[in-house]
C-alpha cells in the first residue's frame, strides 16, 4: 500500500520564475509529514509537485526527480495520469463535485480507475471509504443527496473519502482544515492518525499546533526574500523541530518571532 | 503540545452610540443619487413589461381581425391565400418548416459550438484561443442577407453531391430521398441557420466554460482524470445550464430568421415526405415574403402568424427555463 517518497533535486518553475530551489527529502511510508513556513515559500508548490499536479498551472515547470519507491514520477514515458492515481490529493477548499451525490462523489475516482465495477463492488468501496473517512455514520441514510448539502468539515472528509477510495499509495493534503471550524480540524486530525496507518501522508499547514499534533516528520521550508524561490531548511522529527531545532531560522519561525 | 484549537476570541461589546441610528441610514437611502438609480432602474423594468404587453396585444388584436375572416382552419389549411376572396389561409406548412429546420440547424450546430467552445476553453494554446474565439464572434457580426446570398449562390449548387450521397445511403428512410433539382430545401435551410447561430452558441457556452470552478477542475485531474475525464466530470455539469441557454438563444434565432431564409428558400404550401424536397416555408420568411402583396386582411393573416411564432419562442423559452430549474438542487 504505502510507499516511500524519495526526492532529489527539485525545482519547480512558473514561466521564468523558479518557486522553489533544489529540494531534496525522504518520506518514510506509513508515517506523516507535515510542511510549515511563511506563506509564499513554496511549500504548497512543492506538494503539487508530489503528484505532478504542479505541471497543470500554465507555464509550471519541474526539475529533479521525485522517487516513489523505486520508479521516478519525471522518468520519461511516466504519465502524469496515472501518477495522480497513486498519488492522491485533498485540497484547501472542499470540492466535492456539486452535480455528484455522495455516493457518486466517492465513487468518481474508482469509476475513472476501474471502468465498470458491479453495484455491490461499487457499495462496498462506498462503505469502506466512508467509513475510512470517519464520515459513514452520518451519510449512510443519504448517500444519493448531493455532496453539496453537507456542511464544510463533512464536505472535506468526504473529499478525503474520495481520494482514499481509489486505494492511493500516497495521501497529499494541501492546508486541509484551513476553511473548517476547530470542531472540524479536530475530526480530520483525528482521521489523519488513523490513515496513516494505511498511506504515507503529506500535509501542508499553517498552523503549527496542528503541524505538532499530527505529524512525525516536520519539514520547514523559507524563501529569502520576495522574488526569490523557496527552500528547505530543515526536516527533521517533529519533537526535534520544535524543541530543539538545528537551525535557528526554525526556532524564530515556530516561536513566532517572523512570518 | 497542547490542543488549543484557534478560536478567535469574542470581540468586547462595542461602546454605546458607535452603532448607526435608523435615522441615519433612511436618510442615507434617500440621497437623490440612490433615488434617481433606482427610478431608473424600475422605470426600465417597468418599460420592458409594457413593450412586451403592448406588442401582444397589438399581435392579438390584428390577429384576431384576420382569423374572423379565415374560411379554412388556421392550424391545418395547407395553404396561404389572404388576400382571395374569401380568405383561406393555415401555419400547417409554416410551422413545420419553421420546426424542422431550426431542428435541423439544432442538431447540427450545438454539438460543434460545444466542440469549439471547449476547443477554445480548455484545450487549445492561449496564442490561439484568442484569435480563434475572435473569428467565431466576427461570424456573429455578418448580415444575415450575406448569409442568404452565400447559401443561394454557393450553398445550393454545391449541396447537390451532399444530397446524393445522402440518398444513396439514407435514402431508404424516406426523410433523405433525393430526386433532381436545386437544393432548395428545409435541410438546406437546416445547414445555413446551424452556421449562422453557430457563433452564439458557441461564445455563450465558451464563456461558460471558462467560468467552471478550478477547484473541480483539479479534483477530476488529482483523481487521476485524463482532460476529457475532467471536462465531462466538472466542466460539462458545471456547464449544463449554460449550454441550454446558449442553444436557446441559438433557437430562438433560428426560428426567427427571415431574409436568409427567404434568400434561399423556394417557397411552397406542401410538406414534402423527404427532407430534401424544395419547397416548404417558415413564419418568417412568408411574412418577409408576402407582406408587400398583402392588402388589409392579408397584412392581419401574417400578423396572426407572427403571433404564433411568438408564443412558440415563449414556449421554448419557458420550456428551457424549466429544463434549468429541475436541475437546480445539483448547481451549487
Amino acid at each position: 500500500m504505502a510507499k516511500r517518497i524519495d526526492v532529489s533535486g527539485l525545482s519547480a518553475f512558473y514561466g521564468a520564475h523558479k518557486a522553489i530551489d533544489d529540494i531534496s527529502m525522504t518520506v518514510e511510508p506509513r508515517s506523516v509529514t507535515a510542511f510549515i513556513g511563511p506563506s509564499g515559500c513554496g511549500k504548497s508548490t512543492f506538494l503539487r509537485t508530489l503528484n505532478r499536479m504542479h505541471e497543470v498551472t500554465p507555464g509550471g515547470r519541474v526539475e529533479g526527480k521525485v522517487l516513489l519507491d523505486d520508479e521516478n514520477l519525471y522518468g520519461p514515458g511516466v504519465d502524469p495520469v496515472s501518477v495522480r492515481r497513486t498519488v492522491g490529493m485533498v485540497f484547501q477548499r472542499p470540492n466535492p463535485f456539486p452535480t455528484m451525490s455522495i455516493y457518486e462523489n466517492v465513487v468518481a475516482g474508482v469509476r475513472l480507475n476501474g471502468g465498470r465495477l458491479r453495484k455491490a463492488e461499487l457499495d462496498a468501496v462506498v462503505e469502506k471509504s466512508l467509513k475510512g473517512a470517519n464520515l459513514w455514520k452520518e451519510v449512510k441514510d443519504r448517500l444519493n443527496k448531493p455532496g453539496a448539502g453537507l456542511s464544510g468539515g463533512q464536505q472535506q472528509r468526504l473529499c478525503i473519502a474520495r481520494a482514499i477510495a481509489v486505494e492511493p499509495q500516497v495521501l497529499l493534503m494541501d492546508e486541509p482544515c484551513s476553511a473548517l471550524d476547530p470542531i472540524s480540524t479536530l475530526a480530520i486530525e483525528d482521521l489523519i492518525g488513523e490513515l496513516k496507518e494505511r498511506f504515507t501522508i503529506v500535509i501542508v499547514t499553517h498552523n503549527m499546533q496542528q503541524a505538532a499534533r499530527v505529524s512525525d516528520r516536520t519539514a520547514f521550508f523559507n524563501l529569502a526574500g520576495v522574488g526569490q524561490p523557496g527552500k528547505l531548511v530543515e526536516i527533521d522529527d517533529t519533537e526535534r523541530i520544535f524543541s530543539n531545532p538545528s537551525v535557528q531560522a526554525t526556532e524564530d519561525y515556530i516561536s513566532g518571532r517572523f512570518g | 503540545m497542547d490542543i488549543t484549537p484557534a478560536t478567535a476570541a469574542t470581540p468586547p461589546p462595542l461602546p454605546g452610540g458607535s452603532q448607526p441610528a435608523p435615522a441615519e441610514q433612511s436618510k442615507a437611502a434617500a440621497r437623490a443619487g440612490d433615488r434617481i438609480f433606482l427610478a431608473l432602474s424600475r422605470g426600465s423594468g417597468i418599460l420592458l413589461l409594457v413593450i412586451m404587453a403592448a406588442i401582444a396585444v397589438f399581435l392579438t388584436v390584428r390577429a384576431a381581425s384576420a382569423l374572423s375572416h379565415n374560411e379554412g382552419n388556421f392550424f391545418t389549411t395547407f395553404e396561404w391565400n389572404a388576400n382571395a376572396n374569401p380568405p383561406v389561409f393555415g401555419i400547417a406548412v409554416l410551422a413545420f418548416g419553421t420546426i424542422v429546420s431550426s431542428l435541423i440547424a439544432m442538431l447540427i450546430a450545438v454539438p460543434v459550438a460545444i466542440g469549439i467552445a471547449l476547443f477554445i476553453s480548455h484545450y487549445a494554446p492561449r496564442k490561439l484561443a484568442a484569435p480563434l474565439s475572435y473569428v467565431i464572434d466576427l461570424l456573429a457580426a455578418v448580415p444575415s442577407i450575406v448569409y442568404g446570398l452565400w447559401g443561394a449562390l454557393f450553398l445550393v449548387p454545391h449541396l447537390t453531391g451532399l444530397y446524393g450521397w445522402l440518398n444513396d445511403y439514407l435514402g431508404w428512410t424516406g426523410i433523405f430521398a433525393y430526386h433532381d433539382g436545386a437544393a432548395r430545401s428545409l435541410f438546406t435551410i437546416g445547414i445555413l441557420l446551424a452556421i449562422m447561430i453557430l457563433p452564439i452558441v458557441t461564445s455563450v457556452s465558451r464563456e461558460v466554460f471558462l467560468q467552471a470552478p478550478k477547484m473541480h477542475e483539479e479534483a477530476a485531474l488529482a483523481l487521476g482524470a485524463t482532460r476529457w475525464e475532467v471536462i465531462r466530470m466538472s466542466v460539462l455539469p458545471f456547464g449544463r445550464s449554460g449550454i441550454i441557454s446558449a442553444s436557446m438563444l441559438g433557437l430562438g434565432r433560428a426560428l426567427g430568421e427571415t431574409m436568409a431564409v427567404a434568400t434561399v428558400l423556394s417557397p411552397s404550401f406542401e410538406i414534402g415526405k423527404s427532407l430534401l424536397d424544395p419547397g416548404g416555408g417558415t413564419f418568417a420568411q412568408n411574412i418577409a415574403s408576402s407582406f408587400k402583396e398583402s392588402g388589409e386582411i392579408g397584412k392581419d393573416a401574417l400578423i396572426a402568424s407572427g403571433l404564433v411564432l411568438f408564443v412558440l419562442t415563449l414556449l421554448v423559452n419557458g420550456a428551457a427555463r424549466m429544463i434549468i430549474a429541475r436541475r437546480k438542487e445539483y448547481t451549487a
